[in-house]
């Protein structure tokens, strides 16, 4: 059977029961979930509960897709997406059209741009960190994801943890990508070719970090690397990642793990320079608080003394701001030549420490020579 | 069959043909020389129904292809999602021709139980990915197609990044209809790269008649040719031989 289109929607209605050709399976469909390129998926309730069915008319996705599911869900041990469940075709009574469909494990969750628009952009980085915990899994299994994008991942209650969804994209290392979204494909951006490499999914979680961070997946204007770059810059939240950020486009990054750490690295740093800014803060206002008792004493006045501390703190917050938003490099370095004082610091008393023992063990040892002899 | 040559015919085109002979008696013809016709029209932003490319569908079921109409901006993603999908739908009539040798008429992949024809499905997946490929472009260079050009040299070299990160070998030969003096144009001679078409497509004057027909049989004729002198000249296929 050719089929001349491209896969259209299957619609079935609320209700309707779904009885498997070869397994006699029964599902009964509940409710839309979504619909893309190779298929509908419906949440249906089974013998087991809920359960996802993806249906198409088409066979070839539903079975590639089957094979990945089984073959990349085969290790219990670790749980890499939904487990897969079922697979069979449908055939409509009504028009006697058959489908192709399979179920798997319903992932009941939120996507992951609706979450952190509810609880707060800090979710971003330790969800990227789940999704390069999963990939690094993944990707020793010898397979890439592929279709890698914001709408593909959904986050789970209690706990909140990242659950891929949609495996259409999942590709044997070495082989040509199977399907992809432009928005997160190096091919599209003209920054690598579509083979199935550890590089071409870290690309992806890139794009997933700055789509989080600036909200909307923007269309190339020919720049390359340069017009993303851009975003990065234009983007507040994203400035700190910079770095970071550039590496996984260049592809600089040899596996899910090593960005994984680079990501932890930087996560470290950003709370550091929060930190040292919190406690800038707390420096300066307690220097306006000691004007402050200082003014209170000399004027001995509470009006004055209530005026002259919001001027203070008029005066200091907006010079703060600026020297914070302009020159977050410097802050860096210069807090970076802070650690290594420190470090010395440390070097020299742990030196200290060693050599008085030493000399200390010295000392007894010729102590007990001299008694022998 | 892996070391078989898939060919494809890809027609890239914003209307109806007017000129020449009937591009569905070509395209079913490709397809007696197991050549697929997949073609795509492209729609205006502004126009809201493709009406007017029904033709472009008979086309490619004639060809034994896919066709899909797409506003300009979805045409990078669709050409390349065609070309993949009409190669495994080949692999696939290949399968289903052996099966029905084996098991009879009336079976095909689909009528095998889900296991088995995950087992297929995996060889089709395969070839898909190591066989050669051998795709000639026809592109429609009437007037309305002129503020679209950029968007189909885009979507060429889109097509060439996904093509080319295969295992298999691939080439591609361009020509364009209406042609400067003739109803077509050769642009391009069989290359593994498309980079060419940077200096090429920006000389291009469009304009004129739509000769769909002729184009198809152009096509057609060029895929023979080169098999017709592959098969006479052994210096050709040694050579090819020792290349691989």
């Amino acid at each position: 059977m050719m089929n001349n289109q491209l896969n259209g929607q299957i619609n079935l209605a609320p209700g309707t029961l779904i009885t498997g050709k070869w397994n006699k399976n029964k599902y009964e469909i509940k409710s839309l979930l979504g619909n893309g390129a190779n298929g509908t998926v419906y949440l249906a309730s089974g013998k087991t509960g809920d359960v996802a069915i993806k249906l198409s008319k088409d066979s070839t996705n539903i079975t590639n897709e089957v094979n990945v599911l089984k073959k990349i869900t085969q290790v219990q041990d670790s749980i890499l997406g939904p487990s897969f469940i079922d697979v069979d075709d449908y055939i409509n009574p009504a028009t006697n059209e058959c489908c192709y469909y399979y179920v798997m494990e319903y992932v009941n969750g939120v996507s992951l741009p609706k979450f952190i628009e509810r609880n707060g952009m800090e979710w971003s980085s330790i969800f990227i960190i789940q999704v390069l915990s999963l990939l690094d899994k993944l990707h020793h299994k010898g397979f890439i994801f592929g279709d890698l994008k914001t709408d593909n991942l959904l986050v789970t209650k209690e706990p909140n943890k990242i659950q891929w969804i949609d495996f259409g994209g999942v590709t044997q290392i070495g082989r040509a990508v199977k399907e992809f979204t432009e928005f997160f494909d190096r091919g599209y951006w003209g920054l690598g070719s579509r083979k199935a490499e550890i590089s071409y999914d870290l690309f992806a979680v890139t794009m997933i970090f700055i789509h989080l961070h600036c909200k909307k997946q923007f269309l190339k204007n020919g720049l390359g690397i340069n017009q993303i770059e851009q975003v990065i810059m234009q983007t507040q939240t994203l400035n700190p990642y910079k770095e970071f950020l550039m590496k996984g486009l260049k592809g600089e990054y040899v596996s899910a793990s090593a960005m994984k750490q680079a990501l932890l690295m930087y996560e470290q740093k950003i709370n550091a320079t929060k930190k040292k800014k919190s406690k800038k803060d707390q420096a300066t206002t307690a220097q306006t608080m000691n004007q402050t008792r200082q003014s209170k004493k000399q004027n001995q006045t509470a009006n004055q003394s209530t005026q002259s501390n919001k001027h203070s703190q008029s005066t200091n917050q907006p010079r703060n701001s600026t020297s914070q938003n302009q020159k977050p490099n410097q802050s860096t370095q210069t807090r970076a030549g802070n650690n290594v004082h420190v470090k010395q610091k440390k070097k020299r008393f742990h030196w200290f420490e060693t050599s008085t023992i030493l000399l200390l063990m010295g000392l007894a040892y010729a102590l007990y020579f001299y008694y022998q002899l | 069959m892996y070391k078989g040559k898939l060919k494809q015919i890809l027609l890239i085109t914003d209307g109806y043909s007017n000129h020449g002979e009937d591009p569905l008696a070509v395209s079913s013809l490709a397809q007696e020389y197991g050549i697929t016709v997949n073609v795509i029209g492209i729609l205006d932003e502004n126009v809201q129904s493709g009406d007017g490319l029904k033709e472009i569908e008979e086309i490619a079921r004639a060809g034994g292809g896919i066709s899909q109409v797409v506003y300009t901006k979805q045409l990078s993603q669709t050409v390349q999602m065609v070309t993949r999908k009409a190669m495994t739908q080949t692999i696939q009539g290949f399968v289903n021709k052996e099966l029905k040798q084996i098991l009879g008429d009336s079976n095909s992949i689909e009528s095998l139980p889900p296991s088995k024809r995950e087992e297929v499905y995996e060889v089709v997946e395969d070839i898909g990915e190591t066989v050669g490929l051998e795709v000639i472009i026809l592109v429609d260079t009437s007037a309305s197609m002129k503020d679209k050009l950029e968007t189909v040299k885009e979507s060429l070299f889109d097509l060439q990044i996904s093509l080319n990160s295969r295992t298999g070998e691939n080439a591609y030969s361009l020509f364009i209809f209406p042609g400067k003096h003739d109803d077509v144009d050769k642009l391009l001679d069989w290359t593994p790269k498309l980079e060419k078409l940077n200096t090429i497509f920006p000389k291009l004057t469009m304009g004129g008649m739509t000769p769909t027909g002729p184009a198809l049989r152009e096509a057609l004729n060029y895929f023979n040719e080169q098999n017709y002198n592959r098969g006479n000249n052994s210096d050709d296929e040694q050579s090819i031989e020792w290349a691989d």
